[in-house]
């Protein structure tokens, strides 16, 4: 299991997973928009904890703390580059109050590659394909978007048979330079393509003989409805938003070192 | 010689593929491998030239451990011919694409060019010689991927449902060319579900499912077998099911051959023909 | 009237030196099921193609002669409609499904043509009973062994209800247990539903025994077109290379020794009888 599962959907039953994607997505937006709207370590950390309710209620934890895992490593690097940009271009401020800044930016990167998982990992490509539908998105790049993501295990799949098939005469991916090792993988690329291409023209003709093209109206098995739940979910994620912008403008949120040399 | 010893086999994504099969492949042998989709047969075979490392047990082609070698040395001695030529074509030309594996090994230009040549001719691919491989037909294609292998001469050839898509007339074709390898001394293992091609060749067969070995032997006798044929979701050759039935009426079970079939109904019709 | 009516039908690929198939003359009548066979390259997979009209419109070409299907001139009209009457089912089941899950793929069609949502609903149902794989319209096609895809590429088409289903060599890359299953499914669909069937395989020993007409090309012409039984009694399908179910040619070679079994047996089960009878006549 890698970082980038934390991405993937995962199929469970909760709650989460059947919210409709419109609302989820609005949800992500807010946060986004709170997640920006904040500098300070204290809400951003807020922002972040609160959310873990909702991982919880998804059932996807396990997948969520693998991306936190991940994301580790940039939200490190971010933190460094802001310690060495504020330390040098910050304008003389104290050693913990660079540290507490650049720990907020971390923290905010945090908070914003997490909300997306979320969307991802409760939300179903063919729902996720069902909004954009609903949206307005036109139906052809709503089907070339589920249909790549349908091939995406086979292509993967071809691709390592493609693979076994070559170095089965020889071929060796490891050794040599740079340019030998860029070169043996011609024998991998031009199979791989010659097959998606031809892949590609079946899949068209399956398409056309099913009526492709039949009728400017094309209906749907599913339809996406926005049930009291949906409802009840944007109005607490807009809820957030309000109450976020209220605090932001009326409270002056204290700084932990701050907090911290009050009380000595 | 290959010997599998106590080979388990778990994918990345957790599925364990071979559960402990244990199998002697002796020089010079024909064998077919045989099951469902799914029931390890590919798996199995992976391991003979070291794509795949046994989880548990081990490998040893030759008495070399498949750990401790590299894919490219085994496949030296192991030819592995895929079920799809479309998976390896990718050169300018015939000739380059059946030299390909040739160059990779280290042959001198020299030789490159006589064993290319001495291919081409074996699989009537001679005028195709400069011709672009996508512009062949599937059949071609099929011959050209053959050739590309037969080219380094490996010892043990490995084919992986080399029936598919073929008709009757180029299956016969293949059928000989197998049989007249086998006979200039080549091990060959046939991945199949083919079971009337199987019972043409009559080679020794493996029945596999669900990542073990149910059934090993004789042609005549795996194929004829309920218990195995039913194991591994296999159905009996045409003829056998003719002969399972007459079994009640004095005839020998094991019978797939049509000729033998054909000696046999003759021999109850006209016992006067034995005089 | 024959639900397909081929006069002169002759096609050659664009760019193509001589034609892929000629002089096709051939009338299917509503029921009918048909076994389409020959050599590789004989031209039966591009016949496939024009009953639906992939050829000429996907394919461009040159398309010759007539060809009515369903009462429609194929080359008067586009795909999409003449999809509503012809359903084709392809080789590779895996470039036959689309969508992330199996209903959906079935519905795909119907979507494309419009039909109201209970409608669909309703035929896709249907469609998954027919077939038999209702327990699998939630899963994604990638978990589905090759005999259910092969089994959703033809539930997706049966839910369009069309008069004529074409299945261009469907068990090419099944095993011999799904390649029967299939079978059954086919011949069902011809039987119960009274669809018109062209089935093109290699695989007559399993195959023969549904068919009304054997249909043998060789290339780019028909050479034979007749009951089952009667065809393989040919001389020319034996030059032609066709590969005769076995227990066909245990009955030719007794015929060839003196040896008549009656009809000819279409499958292991009537070898068995013609055998019996034979047997038991004899010790008489």
């Amino acid at each position: 299991m890698s970082m980038f599962d934390g991405l993937k959907y995962r199929s469970v039953s909760s709650p989460i997973h059947s919210i409709d994607p419109r609302a989820k997505f609005i949800y992500v937006c807010i946060l986004f928009v709170i997640a920006i709207l904040f500098s300070q370590l204290i809400p951003l950390l807020i922002i972040l904890v609160l959310q873990v309710p909702l991982v919880i209620l998804a059932k996807v934890k396990r997948e969520w703390i693998r991306l936190l895992r991940g994301s580790a490593f940039f939200a490190l690097l971010i933190f460094v580059m802001n310690v060495i940009s504020l330390y040098f271009y910050g304008g003389g401020q104290s050693l913990e109050a660079i540290i507490e800044r650049a720990l907020a930016m971390s923290v905010r990167f945090m908070v914003l590659v997490e909300s997306f998982s979320i969307f991802f990992l409760t939300t179903s490509p063919d729902m996720l394909s069902l909004s954009m539908e609903q949206m307005g998105i036109p139906y052809e790049f709503c089907f070339a978007f589920t249909t790549a993501i349908r091939f995406v295990p086979v292509l993967a799949e071809e691709a390592q048979t493609i693979i076994d098939a070559q170095r089965s005469r020889g071929l060796d991916l490891e050794g040599g330079n740079f340019m030998r090792r860029v070169k043996n993988y011609i024998p991998i690329l031009i199979p791989l393509i010659v097959n998606a291409i031809r892949r590609s023209l079946e899949l068209a003709e399956a398409m056309e003989s099913r009526a492709w093209g039949a009728s400017k109206k094309r209906t749907n098995l599913y339809v996406l409805k926005m049930g009291k739940k949906d409802y009840i979910f944007i109005l607490i994620s807009i809820v957030m938003l309000i109450s976020s912008i209220y605090v932001w403008l009326t409270v002056k949120i204290p700084s932990i070192t701050q907090i911290l040399q009050s009380l000595m | 010689m290959i010997e599998v010893e106590d080979v388990y086999f778990t994918y990345p994504n957790g599925v364990e593929a071979l559960k402990g099969v244990s199998l002697k492949i002796y020089d010079g042998e024909f064998v077919a491998i045989m099951g469902q989709n799914g029931a390890g047969k590919t798996t199995l075979v992976k391991h003979f030239n070291g794509l795949l490392k046994p989880t548990r047990g081990r490998v040893l082609v030759d008495g070399v451990d498949t750990r401790h070698t590299t894919v490219a040395s085994l496949a030296r001695k192991v030819g592995f011919v895929f079920q799809n030529p479309d998976h390896q074509l990718f050169s300018e030309t015939v000739e380059e694409e059946i030299s390909f594996a040739l160059r990779n090994f280290g042959f001198d230009e020299n030789v490159i060019r006589e064993r290319v040549e001495w291919a081409l001719n074996l699989l009537d691919l001679a005028q195709y010689r400069k011709a672009s491989p996508f512009m062949l037909s599937g059949g071609e294609r099929k011959r050209v991927a053959l050739a590309s292998v037969l080219a380094w001469d490996p010892d043990i050839l490995v084919l992986d449902e080399p029936t598919i898509g073929q008709d009757s007339y180029q299956k016969e074709k293949l059928r000989q060319f197998i049989l007249q390898l086998n006979q200039q001394g080549k091990t060959v293992i046939m991945v199949t579900h083919d079971i009337e091609f199987v019972a043409e060749c009559e080679p020794k067969v493996i029945l596999m499912a669900n990542g073990r070995i149910v059934a090993e032997g004789d042609a005549k006798d795996v194929l004829t077998d309920p218990e195995a044929i039913s194991a591994a979701s296999l159905i009996f050759p045409e003829i056998a099911q003719v002969f399972l039935r007459l079994n009640d009426l004095g005839f020998p079970r094991k019978v797939i051959s049509v000729y033998e079939a054909k000696r046999l109904i003759l021999e109850r019709l006209r016992p006067v023909m034995r005089l | 009237m024959a639900i397909i009516e081929a006069k002169n039908l002759s096609y050659t690929y664009p760019a193509a030196n001589s034609p892929a198939f000629k002089n096709v003359n051939l009338k299917v009548e509503r029921g009918e099921f048909i076994l389409l066979t020959g050599p590789s390259g004989c031209g039966k997979t591009t016949l496939c193609r024009c009953f639906n009209g992939l050829i000429p419109h996907f394919y461009g070409g040159k398309l010759e002669g007539e060809l009515i299907v369903a009462g429609l001139r194929t080359v008067e009209h586009p795909i999409y409609e003449l999809a509503k009457h012809v359903g084709l089912v392809f080789q590779n089941p895996e470039n036959q499904l689309f969508a992330l899950n199996v209903e959906k793929d079935v519905a795909f069609g119907l979507e494309n043509l419009g039909y109201p949502r209970d409608e669909i609903r309703r035929r896709v149902d249907w469609a998954l009973k027919v077939t038999g794989i209702y327990n699998l319209k939630d899963k994604p096609p990638f978990e589905l062994s090759g005999g259910q895809q092969q089994r959703v590429a033809i539930a997706s088409v049966l839910a369009m209800q069309p008069e004529v289903i074409v299945l261009d060599e469907p068990t090419s890359f099944l095993d011999p247990l799904s390649a029967k299953n299939i079978l059954e499914v086919i011949h069902r669909m011809n039987k119960d539903l009274g669809m018109t069937v062209i089935l093109v395989e290699h695989r007559l020993d399993l195959a023969a025994r549904f068919a009304d007409r054997v249909i043998i090309m060789n290339n780019g012409e028909i050479i034979i077109d007749d009951e089952p039984r009667k065809v393989f009694l040919d001389e020319r399908v034996r030059l032609i290379g066709i590969g005769l179910p076995k227990v066909v040619k245990l009955y030719l070679l007794l015929k060839e020794s003196g040896i008549n079994l009656g009809r000819t047996p279409l499958s292991p089960e009537e070898m068995y009888e013609s055998l019996v009878e034979v047997l038991f006549h004899d010790r008489g």
